[in-house]
């Protein structure tokens, strides 16, 4: 077991599964020289040269679909989206090639495409840069997605994502890539599709969430532990294929569930979750279910309107509280 | 056209209701039908239904008053409806109204728009959806903005009520499941969530709140039984019982009856036979005729077969029950219909606490019920009410039969004829005077142990009379 950061963990990712596989590549904005915009690919292009390390002009849509072409034809690439803000570019070849190529081929062709890069927003960088783009992604099936939120869960999601036959969109966390933590040296850490984490073990409340929230989560689980009540939080981790059973089994253990999310409430995964739970637990429910969201308006660039929009600790605390009738 | 809210019988045996709440408050839409409040009789708490549609103009009787059948109550008439001649004829203590003023409640409706329209979510801004737009048009209790009701602490705001006017009951869904995994009754639950919600914790509250199965005296050591039979300290009559305790029906109480009403029809009933030693009976209804005599009464068999069964009864409340779908009904009074045929067919008078009474009481009123039975005199509330039933052929010399039993009671005893036969006592044949019976039962509510440890009791009884007193 070694502490790494996040970034490092998914760089490690990296760097072992293109060891292990001469198919897996990398392709991005500033992945090569410059070493990524976040650091994430330090190193990478000394060790594997730059037929695996491939920068490219600022084309989203240009390499997308070069990345979707290459993994028809038998390659794994990694597509580094610098933020997902800049993948809205790309998006006619994510939703429309690599999420459909498999079906419309009738299994002919399979798409084992990777895309990366940061969601959600960092600090003031306003309302085009700051979006959590969870939700538009999930909308399409076809794409298997998922949001690491520790640096172990980094390295074991992102080799299990490169090793999908299928593609798979990474979203990481501009504020996660400094997070400390232990990882464990195993080579064959993979965190498979539709597993899910309980990072808390609570009775009173079940707190659901993923990504950069599991942190915000964990914070207010610790202050209304001061209060004796004892949320759980589960960590979805994968958004699609989703962990129903664990989103179940939390229900039936603690009847109350507030979603937390980064992103927009319309539609988002929250929404999801809670009819899941609607429809398969309704009959454990003693109270409906209390989502928190960022605020349904594009990002402030104000700081103090900036942390209103955005969910927070003292907003989990306070669904919990009305989830539990407090 | 106005209609009168009329005091009804709500039960057979019932005189006068007790209002336990309104469900409609004055100025509400009423539809005919519709239920208008709950009703308290002499036997369970019941529904008041409205027999016209309108607007209940006026509430007549308080929560907790209490008015005799057929009494006006209410008043159900269209908005402008001159009423003044109703009310006229109304009991005294009419035309105090038991809620606010309709205005008042308008007011507390627009109240509760302004709070959801404070906690507008950021959802219903993207959907263009007015929040205002779906404020609840009716609740129990009016709320001002950003105050939650909760449970009455010191005075202070009175806890809404889980049950809605229109009778829906506010419930969280695992309350619900709860609820009707355990038998308790919804309506009878304080809901202490949001606007009076019935939640878990308050299901936990009434099971623990639920009164428990009487728990058998302890044994008083000072009484010393007489040698047969053996003195059993579980037989010792409870102490104060409650006038009807509502026992919850189990999930597997629950199976069992659905199951055997389809195999047997709507009362599945099985039968329990015990023969007794008439003995000691024949000979304590001689010496206490003996001492009778100078007064000119005198007692049957039957008399004291009352008087054990009834003891027996007290000391055995599970089987002094009725089915209740959700509950058993446990009576903790015991009223003995007596089968008595007239000209075609029978009746049951009804010895009203016989287990209070004793046998040469008893045996005069059965000798009245009887004669005014068989000239079909009796007035409703003497033939209905029984909480058991007991049928005698003895006389016709039939040696044992089964008989019918009367809904809702749980169960009937059918008693044969005391006869001369051989039995063997202490590796002797000896005669003696034998008495079959044979207890039909409701399995819903009775199982086979329960009923023969009735029985048990009861042989004791009939074997060594005196036991009735320990």
């Amino acid at each position: 077991m070694a502490v790494m950061t996040y970034r490092e963990a998914l760089g490690q990712a990296l760097a072992e599964e293109m060891e292990r596989d001469p198919d897996v590549f990398l392709m991005g904005e500033e992945v090569g020289v410059y070493q990524g915009a976040y650091k994430v690919s330090k190193g990478l292009l000394d060790r594997f040269g730059e037929l695996r390390v491939v920068d490219t002009p600022i084309t989203e849509l240009g390499f997308a679909g070069l990345g979707v072409g290459a993994a028809m034809v038998g390659l794994r690439p990694v597509i580094e989206f610098m933020t997902f803000n800049f993948s809205l570019l790309a998006l006619d070849q994510v939703f429309n090639s690599a999420a459909k190529v498999r079906y419309m081929s009738g299994g002919q062709f399979k798409c084992p495409i990777v895309f990366r890069g940061p969601t959600g927003a960092a600090l003031q960088l306003s309302a085009q840069h700051s979006q959590a783009l969870e939700s538009p992604y999930l909308h399409f099936p076809g794409l298997k997605l998922c949001t690491p939120a520790t640096p172990a869960d980094a390295k074991g999601l992102l080799k299990a994502a490169i090793r999908d036959d299928d593609p798979v969109v990474v979203m990481e966390g501009e504020l996660l890539y400094a997070l400390k933590g232990e990882v464990p040296e195993d080579r064959e850490l993979l965190v498979p599709p539709g597993t899910a984490e309980v990072k808390r073990p609570g009775s009173d409340v079940s707190i659901i969430t993923h990504g950069k929230m599991v942190h915000v989560a964990l914070q207010a689980a610790a202050k209304l532990e001061q209060e004796e009540i004892d949320a759980e939080v589960l960590d979805l981790r994968w958004l699609r294929p989703l962990d129903i059973e664990a989103a179940l089994a939390t229900v039936y253990k603690t009847n109350r569930v507030v979603c937390v999310e980064e992103g927009w409430p319309y539609l988002g995964v929250g929404a999801q979750i809670s009819t899941l739970i609607q429809e398969e637990a309704f009959d454990y429910l003693d109270a409906p279910v209390v989502r928190v969201t960022q605020a349904d308006v594009p990002m402030p660039y104000s700081k103090n309107l900036e942390k209103l929009a955005k969910p927070s600790v003292e907003r989990v605390i306070a669904a919990c509280h009305k989830v539990l009738y407090r | 056209m106005a209609t009168k809210v009329h005091m009804e019988a709500l039960s057979p045996t019932m005189e006068e209701g007790q209002l336990v709440r309104w469900l409609k408050g004055e100025g509400d839409q009423v539809e005919e039908g519709d239920i208008l409040a709950e009703v308290e009789t002499d036997k369970a708490t019941m529904e008041l239904v409205a027999r016209g549609s309108g607007l209940l103009r006026k509430q007549l009787l308080k929560e907790g008053g209490t008015a005799p059948v057929g009494a006006v109550i209410g008043v159900i008439a269209g908005p402008d409806e001159d009423i003044a001649a109703i009310l006229k004829e109304a009991p005294a203590g009419a035309g105090e109204p038991t809620h606010a003023p309709p205005a008042e409640r308008k007011v507390g409706a627009a109240a509760a728009g302004v709070a959801a329209a404070d906690k507008t979510e950021q959802d219903r801004a993207a959907t263009g959806v007015q929040a205002a737009a779906e404020a609840p048009a009716r609740g129990p209790t009016p709320v001002p903005p950003g105050i939650e009701p909760r449970r009455a602490a010191g005075g202070g705001v009175e806890a809404a009520r889980a049950v809605e006017p229109d009778g829906r009951v506010k419930a969280s869904p695992l309350a619900r499941r709860l609820a009707a995994e355990t038998g308790v009754e919804l309506r009878r639950v304080q809901g202490t969530g949001p606007g009076g919600r019935i939640t878990k914790r308050d299901i936990e509250a009434a099971l623990a709140a639920a009164p428990a199965p009487a728990a058998p005296a302890a044994p008083a050591a000072a009484l010393v039984a007489a040698a047969p039979p053996p003195y059993r300290p579980e037989l010792r009559p409870t102490a104060a019982m409650p006038e009807l305790e509502e026992v919850p029906v189990s999930q597997m109480r629950k199976t069992i009856a659905k199951r055997l009403v389809t195999s047997i029809g709507p009362v599945p009933t099985f039968y329990l036979t015990i023969e007794v030693d008439a003995g000691r009976i024949v000979e304590a209804r001689e010496r206490v005729n003996e001492r009778l005599a100078g007064r000119g009464e005198k007692t049957s068999i039957n008399d004291f077969l009352i008087k054990a069964v009834a003891e027996a009864l007290r000391r055995h409340p599970e089987v002094n029950s009725a089915w209740g779908e959700n509950v058993i009904r446990r009576h903790g009074r015991v009223h003995i219909g007596v089968a008595v045929a007239v000209e075609d067919g029978l009746i049951t008078p009804v010895v009203r606490d016989a287990d209070r009474k004793g046998v040469a009481q008893i045996a005069r009123e059965v000798r009245e019920l009887a004669g005014r039975a068989r000239e079909k005199k009796l007035a409703p509330d003497e033939y209905t009410g029984a909480t058991f039933s007991i049928s005698n052929l003895g006389m016709f010399g039939i040696e044992e039969f089964t008989a019918i039993i009367n809904p809702p009671e749980a169960a009937i005893l059918a008693v044969g004829q005391v006869e001369e036969k051989p039995v063997v006592a202490d590796g002797q044949v000896v005669v003696r005077p034998r008495m079959r019976m044979t207890m039909s039962c409701d399995h819903r509510v009775v199982d086979g142990a329960t009923g023969a440890r009735f029985l048990q009791t009861l042989r004791d009884f009939l074997e060594e009379p005196t036991m009735m007193l320990a």
